[in-house]
């Protein structure tokens, strides 16, 4: 078999289809790249070896009987919070470090049905609380591009195992960021969808007003063959969106024109391109800019005056659904219960104050602060309203422009350890990519370049309510005009 | 807004959580910090605003009235902490 | 009597069950009895992961329930989440409705031992129940089981309208026959299918309300006078000694009849009530609730009011024949075919011989061996004069045995085979009159000498000599004739 690293799915998929490889070959690949690549990665919190083989085999005799689709034999990695049954699910936290899941989540069930090959589980920050995915409890997740720098969060391990090769695409949950962020330090091409596109059945919560699930992949047109199978209206769900199903990659597959984006009006928010983004993130995206008037895209100054509010709101909403979202994690039915306790009040208190990290504690005293009695106004109803204006401000936008555009993150990846001091600034760093969870948006991170030292570089495109296939294929123009989204971390690259 | 160590052992008691009082500076000023950035909430006017609790203006889906769910219980239960003819067992509660 | 110095109030919070197949947020069974955890589902249990997803016949019965009491029915109404921690709660947080309930308003009119009072309703609103913890031993430990867990209760809430025990408990009865006819319950007390909380104060005369106390999980009519009984007495003597109520929540030992403070609802000052980001809001349409009032039973009072109209009834059988919907419809199908004019017989039979016999044997009328329509024919076989009074009785004892329910021609069959058919053949009659005249020319005598008793005498051995078969009237206008 041809080395396949660092393939994209579309290349898989054709390879799968022309018989240049099996879907078992690509999963014993990845098996091997995966136990190559923990000891100095550590993306992955476990892997079934047993299953995906199983699934591969299952994958190849589908293909054998010329069923099966574009996904079919593809070996897929899944984050760690989504049920997977059978398979352990912990959400990278001690809490459930032995949790076996009873049950698949919606969209693990429809990525299997497309026929993909479930490799393993990626760590995360623990709940997905956190933006470097070093609050795991199963250690340190290194960036394939930097060993010493963070690989983002909290869908770190995801972005880490596509982005070193080791799967071709992963799932990840975008709650603040979470999908985007660390798309954007490892260099690879990640979109969280309209709210409700993609069933939260099976997905553990963190802010359910605020949670999405979303594709990672080496490029926009693997994330819209993802996320053609993980989208759709589930009845398990009651906010999932009665949405008809789409083809997100119908655009892609259109001739190239000289000028494809012809008639594309990207919005500039001043608040993007403001202070405190580091100079070659802002030059990677300026010059990302020129790329995309080249396709034709025209580009018009934009305002979302509130936005700068709403990482404040942000850190209230979410804290405070995520206080009472992880009550149920208490040591009775399930998961961690403390060895020693003297009552039942104790029981709960030392089950929790063992189970959880440090970071999801802070975010639960938070949260139980906010929604107190006294404070629920201050905070909690003013943070309601407060993300009604950011909606607001979104959808007086677009009656300019077509879509959003700016830096996913003001910085590139920082050093391990560097933020874990200082939570206040790992929260400010969320400041443009929580706006389109507050408004429900679909948002993608698109890779645009590089620092000196050779760290990503992630542009973000921001869009209307389900604007998922028009998104997709502006980024997908831009990959093909730019070669950043192939570029690989020599560091890891397998023989 | 501050935050007294008292406040703080009370919201941990709402959230089951049990704080050794050795980290509760540490904590205290960690928690400052977010109160602190949250509190630029206050600046902003929101007076004739609706809170918006979801991202999405669905009206709630209902289902049909129909039993669906088989008995699960032994596969629910192989990873409770403690069992005991199918029930879950807990330090004994006082009503 | 020192409690004249005092005003008592009340307000009850009553958690129906509502009697939905399936869950307020599962698919899960929400039948009574299945053995622990089994009707447990990934919802019920809290797994990570789950969602819930709402009822529509918890909904349904929520509008039904609004529409009877007269109440507003919001076209919006939001679920929220009531934190706190406890074993049978997997969750950490009840999902309820705070701010905008599904039902808001109304009232219930009830009829006590001082007159007429209508209860006026704050609101009611769709919640799930907890599940249950057994507190047997098991090593010390308590056992969770979650069968009931997210089961659809529908919380009533009044204002604090009721002034005695004795106000509470009529209230509750209707409260309870309500639900139960507009079937949204099973009413099914021992089950736990319908629970009160009472919330009591004291004051005295003219001064503002009194700290209330929650007495949980009443279970019974006469838990429930009990405790409140007690625990009136208890803030009284409180105030009296010089003390001061503290608002708590108690609880009612039956062993002991008395009220104690409840240990875990320490965090019920603080259940952080928030919108569920999980549910969006209940949307009701008027074309909704058009559609469940279209299909609404006719309710109690109304229906009450009809029969003192249409069949000429006393207000006293009335309201006892509408006691329940069954009952109700038990007299109108009987009363519809013995006709109007003979619905007060029917009446009469239902309060008395068939109630008796449903209390004697401790089941309700849908289960009665004896159908309306059976009961309609053996009236009929009354009023022709087949049978008496009394051997109509012993037809209804015959019948109530057979439980042939379907068989209406049993009760001609019943009185053949016992032979409980009256002599109305007026020449057996005479005959048998005659024959006794002339073996008691004594007594014959006495008669004709005026003795009141004599008279009685002879009627007494003729319905002997008839074996009790003979009509009574007849035998008496015979004697008349005879004795001239």
């Amino acid at each position: 078999m041809k080395d396949f690293a660092f393939a994209t799915v579309a290349e898989l998929s054709a390879a799968l289809a022309a018989r240049q490889c099996s879907a078992l070959e690509l999963t014993d690949a990845a098996l091997a790249k995966i136990a190559a690549a923990q000891p100095t990665l550590n993306a992955f919190v476990s892997v079934d070896p047993d299953g995906a083989r199983a699934a591969a085999k299952a994958a190849d005799a589908a293909r054998a009987k010329g069923e099966g689709g574009a996904l079919t034999g593809i070996p897929i990695a899944q984050k760690d919070l989504f049920m997977t049954e059978g398979l352990r699910t912990t959400c990278s936290s001690k809490m459930l470090a032995n949790f076996v899941a009873p049950y698949d989540a919606h969209i693990v069930t429809a990525l299997k049905q497309a026929g993909t090959v479930l490799i393993g589980k990626t760590a995360m920050d623990e709940f997905a609380m956190g933006s470097s995915t070093e609050t795991s409890f199963f250690g340190i997740v290194h960036n394939p591009w930097q060993p010493e720098a963070v690989p983002g969060g909290s869908s770190g391990g995801s972005a880490v195992a596509v982005a070193a090769g080791l799967v071709p695409a992963a799932t990840g949950s975008d709650t603040g960021g979470s999908i985007r962020q660390p798309a954007s330090f490892c260099g690879i091409t990640g979109i969280k969808p309209t709210y409700g596109i993609c069933s939260r059945y099976g997905m553990v919560a963190f802010a359910s007003s605020l949670d999405q699930a979303g594709p990672m992949a080496r490029s926009a047109e693997d994330c819209a063959l993802l996320l053609t199978a993980m989208a759709g209206h589930d009845v398990r769900d009651a906010t999932s969106l009665p949405h008809p199903k789409e083809d997100y990659s119908r655009e892609l597959a259109q001739p190239a024109a000289a000028k494809p984006l012809e008639g594309v009006r990207i919005g500039l928010p001043d608040a993007f391109f403001g202070d405190g983004i580091d100079a070659p993130v802002l030059a990677a995206v300026e010059a990302a800019l020129v790329e995309l008037r080249a396709l034709g895209a025209a580009t018009v100054p934009v305002s979302l005056p509130n936005i700068d509010y709403s990482v404040p709101t942000y850190y209230v909403l979410a804290p405070a659904e995520a206080s009472s979202n992880l009550s149920r994690f208490d040591g009775v039915r399930y998961g961690h219960r403390a060895a020693q306790y003297t009552d039942l009040f104790d029981m709960y208190q030392k089950t929790r104050a063992e189970g959880f990290g440090d970071e999801v504690k802070r975010r639960i005293l938070v949260g139980t602060y906010v929604l107190s009695h006294g404070y629920y106004d201050a905070y909690y109803l003013k943070a309601q309203k407060v993300r009604r204006l950011i909606a607001d401000d979104y959808q007086a936008a677009f009656a300019q422009c077509d879509v959003i555009l700016g830096p996913t993150v003001p910085t590139t990846a920082p050093s391990l350890g560097a933020q874990m001091q200082d939570p206040i600034q790992m929260y400010l760093n969320d400041i443009f990519t929580i706006g389109a969870n507050l408004a429900g948006l679909p948002a993608m991170s698109v890779p645009c370049g590089f620092t000196p030292n050779g760290l990503p570089i992630g542009m973000q495109l921001q869009g209307p309510y389900f604007s998922e296939a028009r998104l997709l294929n502006i980024a997908h123009r831009f990959q093909q005009a730019t070669d950043w989204h192939r570029r690989t971390p020599k560091e890891t690259r397998h023989a | 807004m501050a935050l007294s160590q008292n406040e703080i052992q009370r919201v941990a008691h709402l959230a089951r959580i049990k704080i050794d009082d050795a980290i509760l500076p540490r904590l205290q000023q960690q928690l400052d910090s977010i109160l602190d950035m949250i509190d630029a909430l206050s600046k902003i006017n929101t007076d004739g605003v609706a809170p918006m609790a979801h991202a999405q203006p669905l009206a709630l889906p209902l289902r049909e009235d129909r039993v669906i769910e088989p008995d699960r219980r032994d596969h629910y239960q192989q990873g409770a902490p403690a069992v005991q003819d199918g029930l879950y067992l807990v330090p004994k509660v006082i009503e | 009597m020192r409690e004249r110095t005092w005003e008592v109030v009340i307000g009850l919070e009553t958690h129906a069950q509502l009697s939905t197949a399936s869950k307020m947020f599962s698919g899960a069974s929400t039948a009574f009895g299945a053995a622990p955890n089994t009707q447990a589902s990934a919802v019920d249990l809290a797994l990570p992961g789950v969602l819930p997803v709402a009822n529509v016949g918890a909904v349904e019965r929520a509008i039904r329930f609004g529409l009877a009491v007269g109440a507003t029915i919001n076209p919006t109404s939001i679920f929220a989440r009531k934190n706190y921690f406890y074993p049978d709660l997997p969750k950490g947080y009840q999902i309820s409705q705070f701010e905008v309930p599904v039902v808001q308003g109304g009232g219930l009119t009830i009829t006590t031992s001082t007159g007429q009072k209508t209860v006026r309703l704050t609101r009611a609103h769709l919640e799930e129940d907890a599940g249950k913890s057994l507190h047997e031993d098991f090593h010390g430990m308590t056992g969770i089981d979650l069968n009931r867990a997210g089961t659809p209760l529908l919380e009533i809430v009044t204002e604090p309208d009721m002034a005695s025990a004795e106000e509470a408990i009529v209230y509750a009865k209707a409260l309870h026959a309500l639900v139960c006819w507009i079937d949204i319950c099973d009413g099914n007390m021992q089950e736990g299918s319908f629970r009160c909380d009472a919330n009591v104060s004291v004051r005295r005369p003219g001064e503002p309300l009194g700290t209330r106390c929650e007495i949980k999980n009443l279970n019974s009519f006469r838990f429930m006078e009990k405790a409140i009984e007690f625990e009136v007495r208890r803030q009284i003597e409180l105030i009296e000694d010089g003390g001061r109520v503290v608002q708590e929540t108690r609880l009612f030992d039956p062993d002991t009849g008395e009220t104690r403070a409840m240990r875990s609802k320490e965090d019920a000052h603080d259940y952080r009530y928030f919108p569920d980001p999980d549910l969006p809001p209940l949307m009701i349409g008027a074309d909704w609730i058009a559609r469940v009032a279209r299909d609404m039973p006719e309710l109690p009072t109304a229906m009450a009011a009809r029969f003192i109209a249409d069949y000429a009834l006393p207000a006293y059988d009335a309201e006892q024949l509408t006691a329940s919907l069954a009952f109700a419809r038990y007299f109108e199908t009987a009363a519809n075919i013995v006709g109007k004019a003979n619905a007060k017989t029917v009446a009469n039979w239902m309060i008395g011989e068939l109630s008796a016999a449903l209390n004697r044997h401790e089941i309700s009328v849908e289960n009665a061996p004896i159908s309306p329509e059976q009961l309609a024919a053996l009236i009929a076989r009354v009023q022709d004069g087949t049978v008496s009074n009394k051997g109509g009785k012993d037809v209804f004892e015959a019948l109530w045995q057979s439980g042939a329910r379907d068989d209406v021609s049993a009760i001609d069959r019943i009185i053949a085979e016992r032979g409980l058919q009256q002599i109305s053949d007026t020449g057996a009659l005479e005959k048998m009159v005659d024959d006794v005249l002339a073996q008691n020319p004594a007594i014959v005598a006495e008669v004709r000498a005026g003795k009141e008793k004599a008279f009685n005498s002879l009627v007494g051995q003729i319905m002997k000599a008839s074996r009790g078969k003979a009509n009574p009237a007849q035998v008496n206008a015979l004697l008349k004739k005879k004795l001239g």
